[in-house]
């Protein structure tokens, strides 16, 4: 993808299945095509718990950011956005206070051109088209530099992003580009596909087949894995946990298959 | 955002029963749980049940409301989707529900007004949610496709700005750049392509890159071209020149690149092509400037040697291919610079060039200006000498007429070396020296005039060159020695004297005789010490002769060349050797030419006097070859005329005597007899000449029929056993 100009690139293409269109459709939505829910079914069939696995993620988004509301952070940087679709974090920070500066990036150009004409009309947040991948492309973009305030603490969220960046990406080197220009205070987000070795069931390994075949890659982590890549970050409470675990709203948030929730969730903070 | 919900629904509770109020709220909370994972809602579940809970409260207001409507079934279904409760689930669960759960918790009896209300509030409900939910889900799908459009436009934005940017590229670069499909037909040429080449863009369009063939071009561009066409190379670099429209030629450097398409296959051939004409003229004038004579405008040495160079390298092994060259100098060039000055000397040069250029034209023919007034001409392929030789005759001949400059009628002529011979075995350099040497000989040999290269006159002067440049350290080694030969009385036979003659043991050469080296010696001036040394062997001699015989010792003859005669430490040196030998001067005698002594000035004569008056006697070598003033000979201080032997020849012959020859030499001797000098015979070879000198008059005889020069031994046993 990098060795190809941006407009060559072939996500314009309704036929091929998009991970933000599918995420779409999985939290109920319809900015989707045929290709993507066909692709969205049959991982759902063999893994029709995939669903609630999406919500949760979803559900912890919003939470990590109304946390990180809650520590003060007045600044998101939401690497893999994907469609802007119900709750989005410009909407859960705006409600705290409405000066919250939110950049969005994502490299699905349909995404962020949605992104866009939905943020037309708000002001303090602004969607990016990069590859987060190239970090020093996305910090130095004019979209980050002119919302962003580098002297002031920034979150930086990768919310079901790095399970889409493989060992030979070098995932830790990548979190230290994005967290290393920041001020200390500042924070990482993380919600990751992955288990505890051995748990993965036989469906669930087939959907991550599938979606890894047709859609993108995929790469699961274990909680220690996942903790590797927060490298000098400190971990906040509750560490690095299953999603449901991550300050839960309501006691009936957790239930009786969280123990066994394939994903973990964590919040670092930079020293 | 779009998904902006109020999630505060107006709670109307005030117009409830407490009762209805609790079992709404036990309704809501069950309402929640059958939903909540349906689809994502971005509340928390505290939020959820609060905003079902006031969904209830409508529905439970409209339950008993008077009149009875439907509306706020509608309106209830389209906040569900508004909230995001999407996922279908939600519609099905909750119609069941109603059905089910909702008039027992309110504690109401599903009786006849109540039935058909609640089925009505249902109805109402579910098709105000997929009213909803299907305007929901059109605009979201519109809002994707909108976004998709937007994407696109903006890529193919991007593209089109690309396009833009390479096509402004390809029409202002400066370079010029063309296109060709794989069969070689022109596609599209840029601006500056058609400058160069002064086609337009549909003109060059009929064009085939072949038609682009120069006849100059070398076979590698078109060899590349064909390499690359089959796709074997991707690109390459040549020197091309190119035909304009307007018949001039353009000189370029191109690059050939070959385009495949995303299969690999060739699909294009782009050109660049850069002008280097006024570069590739200003070399050549560079060029040109760095091998030609800016004053004749002829080949310079330079070029010259680069063609000698390449006619060798072209015959390289070739038997029967021959080259000559015509080493030109003129004669007396510096007298004419010197006293005309430099401006006619260099105009007498142009024209001598001119001239020069003229007689020699043709192919294989070229004339050079090596420096000065030094010219050369090469002509390759020559057949024979004669060819050269023809060459030289019509350059001598072109040169004669007379040549005038600025009121000036110049007559000039030149010396012309002259080397021909076949290319195998022979190299430039050895062309040119020997073409050298031979220029040397014509001048030598008089001038105007050419001279032909000749081996054994060359191996000659190169033995000369090699003893001349030997003499010196062999004078240290003592290679020279010296002979004697007798000088004998006519009248009684008896040694009077010896004539000293010089020898060189030549380690290499053998036993030389005098003329071989004497000659070389005086023009390098080495006679003077060789002299001085041949002087003092043989005074050293005639001591020991004067010692070992007493009255009876020769007095010693020592030739003195002309450049020791001029020499003004002669005295001295004879003085110094006399006394160091201790031999008495008038056992010296010290022969010099006719030459030497007449052709002076005062000086020598002054010397030779002194020695006279010293008691050494003079003798006049070789008398009767030179032109002796006769007049002079009485006033000079001379003792003795020793006659040339090619006077003896014709007194040679025992029968009879060459008349003329014994009438010379009968007059010499009565000549110096008048002037009261003794007379030595040289060259006697028979007892007929002796007899017939005798009886002449002759004093004293030299030569074979007496002694050969030998040994100082040999010379002992003469004086002690007589002839």
């Amino acid at each position: 993808m990098a060795e190809r100009p941006g407009w060559a690139s072939g996500d314009m293409d309704l036929e091929r299945p998009s991970v933000a269109r599918i995420y779409d459709y999985f939290l109920g939505g319809a900015h989707n095509f045929a290709a993507d829910r066909a692709v969205a079914n049959r991982t759902l069939r063999a893994m029709p718990e995939l669903r609630g696995v999406v919500l949760t993620n979803r559900a912890l988004l919003r939470r990590m950011v109304r946390h990180l509301l809650g520590l003060g952070i007045r600044q998101f940087l939401d690497l893999g956005s994907g469609i802007p679709t119900a709750g989005n974090v410009h909407e859960i920070a705006h409600r705290v206070d409405p000066s919250s500066k939110v950049v969005y990036v994502d490299v699905d150009a349909v995404a962020v051109a949605h992104g866009r004409s939905i943020l037309v009309d708000v002001p303090n947040a602004t969607a990016l088209r990069a590859d987060v991948r190239e970090a020093k492309t996305v910090l130095e973009s004019a979209e980050v530099r002119s919302t962003l305030d580098f002297d002031q603490p920034i979150a930086v969220l990768m919310i079901a992003l790095l399970h889409f960046v493989p060992d030979s990406d070098e995932p830790h080197r990548l979190v230290a580009e994005y967290l290393d220009p920041l001020v200390p205070g500042s924070y990482l987000g993380v919600s990751h596909s992955g288990y505890e070795d051995g748990e993965e069931g036989e469906g669930a390994a087939r959907a991550r087949r599938t979606y890894s075949e047709e859609v993108a890659r995929m790469t699961h982590r274990n909680r220690a894995e996942l903790a590797g890549l927060f490298g000098d970050l400190e971990i906040v409470d509750p560490g690095v946990v299953r999603m449901p675990y991550w300050h839960p709203e309501s006691p009936d948030d957790v239930d009786e298959a969280a123990a066994r929730f394939p994903g973990f969730a964590a919040l670092g903070r930079k020293r | 955002m779009t998904e902006r919900v109020d999630q505060r629904v107006p709670s109307s509770r005030s117009e409830l029963d407490p009762a209805l109020v609790a079992g709404a709220e036990a309704f809501a909370r069950t309402w929640a749980t059958a939903v909540i994972g349906s689809s994502y809602v971005p509340m928390t579940r505290a939020e959820v049940a609060e905003h079902l809970q006031a969904l209830t409260e409508v529905l439970v207001t409209a339950l008993f409301a008077n009149p009875f409507r439907t509306a706020p079934g509608h309106e209830i279904g389209a906040r569900l989707v508004e909230a995001h409760f999407t996922g279908t689930d939600t519609l099905g669960r909750t119609v069941q529900l109603l059905g089910d759960d909702l008039l027992t918790e309110l504690g109401i009896t599903l009786d006849d007004r109540m039935a058909p209300r609640l089925a009505a509030l249902q109805g109402a409900l579910a098709a105000g949610y997929a009213r909803a939910l299907r305007e929901r889900t059109l605009a979201e799908q519109e809002a994707i496709r909108a976004a998709v459009l937007d994407a696109r436009d903006q890529a193919e934005a991007a593209l089109r700005a690309s396009e833009a940017r390479f096509r402004a590229m390809f029409t202002e670069a400066a370079i010029g750049i063309g296109i060709a499909d794989i069969e070689g037909r022109i596609l599209d040429v840029n601006q500056a392509l058609q400058d160069m080449l002064g086609f337009t863009v549909d003109e060059m369009r009929q064009y085939n890159i072949r038609d682009l063939m120069h006849p100059e071009d070398s076979g590698t561009v078109w060899r590349l071209y064909d390499q690359l066409i089959a796709g074997d190379c991707d690109h390459y670099r040549a020197e091309k020149r190119f035909h304009r429209a307007d018949g001039e030629q353009v000189w370029t450097h191109l690059t050939l690149s070959l385009v495949r398409d995303d299969h690999g296959e060739p699909q294009y051939q782009v050109a660049m092509i850069e002008d280097v004409t006024d570069r590739h003229l200003l070399q050549n004038r560079l060029r040109y400037q760095a091998l030609h004579d800016p004053l004749t405008g002829l080949p310079n040495r330079a070029l010259f040697l680069e063609r000698l160079g390449r006619v060798f390298a072209a015959a390289a092994g070739a038997t029967g291919r021959r080259a000559g060259l015509c080493y030109l100098d003129l004669d007396g060039f510096k007298v004419i610079n010197d006293s005309l000055g430099h401006d006619i000397g260099d105009q007498l040069l142009v024209e001598v060039g001119r001239r020069l250029d003229h007689s020699v034209s043709g192919d294989g023919k070229l004339v050079a200006r090596m420096g000065g007034d030094e010219f050369v001409i090469l002509v390759e392929g020559s057949d024979s000498t004669q060819d050269i030789v023809n060459v030289a005759d019509r350059v001598l001949h072109e040169l004669e007429a007379p040549i005038k400059i600025g009121g000036h009628e110049l007559t000039v002529s030149a010396s012309i070396g002259i080397v021909e011979r076949p290319l195998l075995g022979t190299t430039a350099a050895d062309l040119m020296r020997d073409a050298d040497i031979t220029l040397y000989w014509a001048k030598a040999d008089g001038k105007s005039r050419w001279a032909l290269y000749n081996p054994e006159r060359n191996a000659r002067e190169v033995a000369r060159f090699t003893l001349s440049a030997t003499m010196p350290a062999a004078l240290e080694r003592d290679e020279f020695y010296v002979d004697y030969q007798p000088l004998v009385r006519l009248a009684d036979s008896r040694i009077t004297g010896v004539e000293a003659l010089v020898r060189w043991q030549h380690p290499e050469f053998g036993r030389l005789a005098p003329d071989r080296f004497i000659e070389l010696a005086e023009e390098t001036g080495l006679i003077v010490p060789l002299g001085r040394w041949v002087l003092r062997k043989a005074c050293e001699e005639g001591r020991r002769w004067l010692e070992e015989f007493g009255d009876a010792a020769p007095f010693v003859s020592v030739n003195l060349a002309v450049r020791q005669s001029r020499d003004p430490e002669l005295v001295r040196d004879v003085k110094r050797i006399l006394d160091e030998c201790g031999l008495p001067p008038h056992h010296l005698q010290l022969e010099l030419t006719e030459s030497a002594i007449m052709g002076t000035a005062d000086e020598p004569l002054e010397a030779l006097r002194a020695l006279s008056d010293m008691g050494v006697r003079i003798a006049i070598d070789d008398f009767g070859t030179g032109y002796s003033n006769l007049a002079y000979l009485k006033h000079l201080p001379v003792h003795e005329l020793k006659i040339a032997g090619s006077f003896m020849e014709g007194l040679r012959a025992a029968d009879e005597e060459d008349a003329v020859d014994a009438q010379i030499v009968s007059t010499l001797v009565q000549l110096a007899h008048a002037l009261g000098l003794g007379v030595t015979a040289e060259g006697v070879e028979t007892p007929a000449q002796a007899k017939r000198l005798h009886r002449i008059g002759c004093d004293t005889g030299q030569g074979w029929f007496f002694a050969r020069p030998g040994r100082p031994e040999d010379v002992d046993h003469l004086l002690r056993g007589g002839l």
